[in-house]
């Protein structure tokens, strides 16, 4: 067990509890916020792996989380813009109120 | 001297879960989004902790200062009547499979984490420190065309975002 | 000061850009459109001709600059550009016509509402036509020209609102796409043989390692089946026997659309890429299928374009016609020729077909030469440069250059070795070609106007008549380039000193042959004359002179000999057969194993219908309930619910994972 696996399984439970989050709430909010914990998780093995890469002078994982960041920031503000106007829709945010899709 | 860095880590980590993990199944949901606030600060430690300052400002300024507030102003704009406690509704299991999936998830990332073995230098505490003056020079050089597309991207994320949030249906009567 | 081989990336990026602006401008930035178009056309003439001056510097000499594209461990693709006579002879040409096409189309499309659209595409279709040119690599190559058949369905269905243009622009890109498909496969096996795309890369391109193959069976096999499909693709974009067809619809576009395809650029593509790889077809057998199938257009072209009566078809047939001439040239082993009567072709063909725009410009769309006629003394210019335009592509002697580069293809097709029957072929072409111009001439020009729109006809302005006359002087100088006393431009294509003993030795030799070919000439044209010229249509309906002599030969060619009729009722026809199989299957012995048990059932049931009606019944409800039953579980899987999506994603990946690590071992 190095170092390593610790910043790994640190990361995977963050991930994990992201998904319980967008699994077993039903508000649109929490889910939303639920998926961008994913997403934090994946930065932080990014930035794990950097940290421990053969040359991190370069700083690729570092810029990668970066670049993560800005476009996480982007689905974050089209999800809630999203949720509002599914709010205006249906006087609701509960995801399953949101099923005209139906089969 | 190398145990103080594990134990900084360890303290971290479990700081930054149980946070999660209480805000994540709290019934306000602003309460909720209060303290993910405070998860992702626990995030920026970590980075913090393994060298990425700057990383470490932009989570603080994205996450903690602009989408919690954008989550708040959500929360605000969508409530009715008093807080919005969430009813349970939905079907029985709804919450328990839910949960299940995901402990299920957890369990087999760990596993699959834990039996990797990962030799080399990976338990030495190596001090890599990308300062901004670094990623400065790294964008302007390497990544210039990831930049400007990301640049284009967010602009048009957020044009979206206000046409899709402030579309008024036509024939509301 | 950089060579030009370095900045040879600049003739096809200009127009390219070009493209760009226009796909931006608004309608009321048209000029900006055309302007921009215009202009990047004339820097990129500018640059073919430093080009041009460059590589017959050192003719025999292929410059090239050539770039990693993807390297993906030890796969290394390379593209690149290069730079020899053949590259810039066709660069010249295809900037200079072009220009002159777009010049005039500033005049013929003044009127339309998507004016700017219209010279997007044609900046497309020149750039993808100059990256075919500058292209040192197969790949590179193909790319381009499928962005050249992208760009030509979107110019024939320009005006997609009529429903011909609509049908015209599909089967174009339809019947091209077959022959790309040969291309295609062609390219893939030429890859995993050779390893490389390049076709010259300082002795290791395929073309040069091509001369090193072993002789073997297998090899010979190869390659010439490599040369066929990539002949294919020629076929299919330089409207060759049996893929011609989509050629004449193409004249549902705008003229200058026509002049631009049929002239300068995507019918000299598929002759421009034989001459291109022609190391590879002499290697092996291709070069025979290349010359009867040559031949063949040639003459069908031909013979149908007798029988048409539209201005522009006539010309689409005999572009048809002339391509079947350069490919036998190409097929005779005289390369060189082909790309003579390609160049030659390119200026009297552009400028016949702007000269038919003019005409039916003045004539306010009028296409039919039944309904034209005496058209001489209204447009003047037009007339002349018409008549010159025709007279090359008759192969009126001595003055003009579709004479000499006739010549040179017949006299190659006349040495030989293989068979004859090609020269016989292009003999008899020779005949009707000059014959069908005259009918065309005179019914367009001569006699008196057939229709109102006619009489009030009168010359176009300068933009129109200003690329005519220059094309009218191109199409009688060019041939002075290539005579047999002084066969420079062959010289400068093979990089060879032809001058000397040799071709005075030509000339001499040869006389026969030209005394042959001119009374040929003269033949057709006194045949034309004497049918069309002498006895004048008076009226619009009345009927063709040779219609009512040989009334079954006529309807057949002007149906184009049922070529379209034919492929609708094989390839269609098979495909809809194909359908109704599957139908009739489905319907008879699913459904029939389906109804019979069911009928079955019913006959039981009949039978023993005071025992088992309940039974039956019941069983039959069952069953329908029980569809009913999996339809509703299935349609619940479509809950619309987020979470279940989410959560079966989930399950999934665990499923995944742990499948992943009992298949594994871990």
């Amino acid at each position: 067990m190095t170092i390593l696996h610790l910043c790994l399984i640190f990361s995977a439970l963050l991930f994990s509890l992201g998904l319980a989050a967008a699994l077993a709430r039903s508000s649109g909010i929490l889910v939303l916020l639920g998926i961008e914990l994913m997403l934090n998780a994946a930065n932080i093995n990014f930035i794990a792996f950097w940290k421990f890469s053969p040359n991190p002078e370069n700083g690729t994982g570092a810029m990668f989380a970066i670049f993560s960041i800005a476009v996480a920031a982007a689905e974050a503000a089209v999800g809630l813009a999203l949720i509002i106007a599914i709010y205006r829709h249906q006087s609701s945010i509960r995801l399953q109120d949101a099923n005209t899709l139906k089969g | 001297m190398t145990t103080f860095p594990i134990i900084t880590l360890l303290i971290i980590a479990v700081i930054t879960l149980g946070i999660t993990a209480v805000a994540l199944f709290l019934k306000n949901i602003i309460h909720c989004s209060i303290l993910l606030a405070v998860s992702w600060v626990g995030i920026a430690a970590f980075y913090l902790w393994a060298g990425a300052e700057f990383v470490a400002f932009a989570q603080v300024l994205v996450y903690v200062g602009a989408v919690s507030m954008v989550v708040l102003f959500a929360v605000l704009l969508t409530q009715r009547k008093q807080l919005d406690l969430e009813k349970l509704t939905g079907t029985v299991g709804f919450r328990e499979l839910g949960k299940l999936a995901a402990a299920m998830v957890a369990t087999v990332l760990v596993i699959a984490i834990a039996t990797t073995p990962l030799t080399g230098s990976f338990d030495a505490i190596n001090e890599p420190v990308i300062t901004v003056r670094d990623i400065g020079i790294q964008l302007r050089d390497n990544h210039i065309g990831a930049l400007l597309i990301v640049g284009v991207l967010l602009t048009v994320a957020l044009l979206g975002a206000v046409v899709v949030a402030s579309a008024e249906p036509k024939t509301e009567e | 000061m950089p060579s030009s081989i370095d900045i040879l990336w600049f003739i096809p990026a200009l127009p390219l850009l070009a493209a760009f602006i226009g796909a931006i401008s608004t309608q009321r930035m048209r000029s900006v459109a055309s302007g921009s178009a215009l202009s990047a056309m004339a820097v990129s003439f500018g640059l073919s001709c430093i080009a041009l001056k460059d590589a017959l510097a050192a003719p025999g000499v292929h410059q090239v600059n050539n770039f990693s594209w993807v390297s993906v461990g030890t796969f290394n693709l390379q593209l690149g550009f290069l730079l020899d006579p053949l590259t810039a002879f066709m660069l010249v040409m295809v900037t200079f016509v072009g220009f002159l096409i777009f010049l005039f189309s500033t005049g013929y499309m003044k009127g339309d509402e998507n004016y700017a659209k219209f010279f997007c595409y044609l900046s497309l279709f020149a750039a993808a036509m100059l990256g075919i040119l500058v292209s040192n690599s197969l790949l590179l190559t193909f790319i381009c020209w499928e962005v050249v058949g992208l760009a030509s369905y979107l110019l024939i269905g320009f005006w997609f609102f009529k429903p011909e243009a609509a049908a015209a622009a599909k089967k174009a890109f339809i019947t091209t796409r077959i022959g790309d498909l040969g291309f295609l496969i062609g390219l893939i096996w030429l890859h995993s043989i050779s390893g490389t795309q390049l076709f010259y890369n300082n002795g290791e391109g395929f073309l040069e390692t091509i001369n090193l193959v072993e002789a073997t069976a297998p090899a010979l096999f190869a390659i010439s089946a490599i040369g066929i499909l990539l002949f294919c693709g020629a076929i299919g974009k330089s409207g060759q026997f049996p893929l011609h067809v989509w050629l004449p619809d193409a004249m549902e576009g705008p003229t200058p659309v026509s002049a631009l395809i049929h002239a300068a650029t995507m019918v000299a593509a598929g002759v421009f890429l034989m001459a291109r790889v022609f190391p590879l077809l002499e290697f092996g057998s291709a070069l025979t299928v290349v010359a009867y199938i040559g031949a063949i257009t040639a003459l069908l072209g031909a013979v149908i374009a007798v029988a048409q009566n539209d201005i522009k078809r006539i010309l689409a047939f005999s572009t048809v016609s002339q391509l079947g001439y350069m490919m036998l040239a190409i097929g005779v082993g005289v390369w060189e020729a082909a790309i003579f009567h390609l160049l030659t072709h390119a200026f009297f063909k552009a400028l016949l077909f702007l000269g038919a725009g003019s005409v039916i410009h003045a004539a306010h769309h009028e296409q039919d030469i039944r309904a034209l006629g005496g058209l001489a003394p209204r447009m003047k210019i037009t007339f002349a440069t018409f008549s010159i335009g025709m007279m090359a592509l008759a192969g009126v002697p001595f003055l003009f250059s579709g004479f000499w580069s006739k010549e040179a293809i017949l006299h190659g097709a006349h040495t030989w070795s293989v068979s004859h029957i090609p020269f016989y072929i292009g003999l008899v072409a020779v005949v009707l070609t000059a014959f069908y111009m005259t009918r065309l001439m005179a019914n367009v020009f001569f006699g008196k106007p057939r229709s109102h729109a006619v009489e009030h006809a009168h010359e176009n302005n300068w933009v129109m008549t200003l690329p005519l006359t220059l094309l009218a002087i191109c199409a009688i100088l060019l041939g002075f380039l290539g005579t047999p006393a002084f066969p420079w431009l062959q010289a400068k294509l093979l990089g060879k000193d032809l001058s000397g003993a040799l071709e005075f030795g030509k000339i001499f030799e040869g006389p026969g042959l030209m005394i042959t070919s001119i009374v040929l000439v003269a033949l057709g044209l006194g045949i034309g004359w004497a049918i069309y010229g002498f006895r004048k249509r008076e009226r619009f309906g009345d009927a063709d002179p040779l219609e009512k002599r040989f009334p079954g030969l006529w309807s057949a060619l002007e149906h184009r000999l049922y070529f379209d009729e034919l492929y609708a009722a094989t390839i269609l026809k098979t495909n809809s057969l194909l359908a109704s199989f599957s139908d009739w299957l489905d319907r008879w012995i699913v459904d029939g194993a389906v109804q019979l048990v069911s009928k079955l059932g019913t006959l039981l049931g009949f039978i023993n219908r005071d025992i088992d009606e309940q039974c039956l019944n019941a069983g039959f409800n069952e069953t329908a309930e029980e569809i009913r039953g999996i339809g509703n579980t299935y349609s619940k899987a479509q809950s619309g619910d987020v979470h279940g999506y989410l959560r079966v994603m989930a399950w999934g990946f665990v499923a995944i994972v742990i499948l992943v690590s009992i298949a594994l071992n871990i």
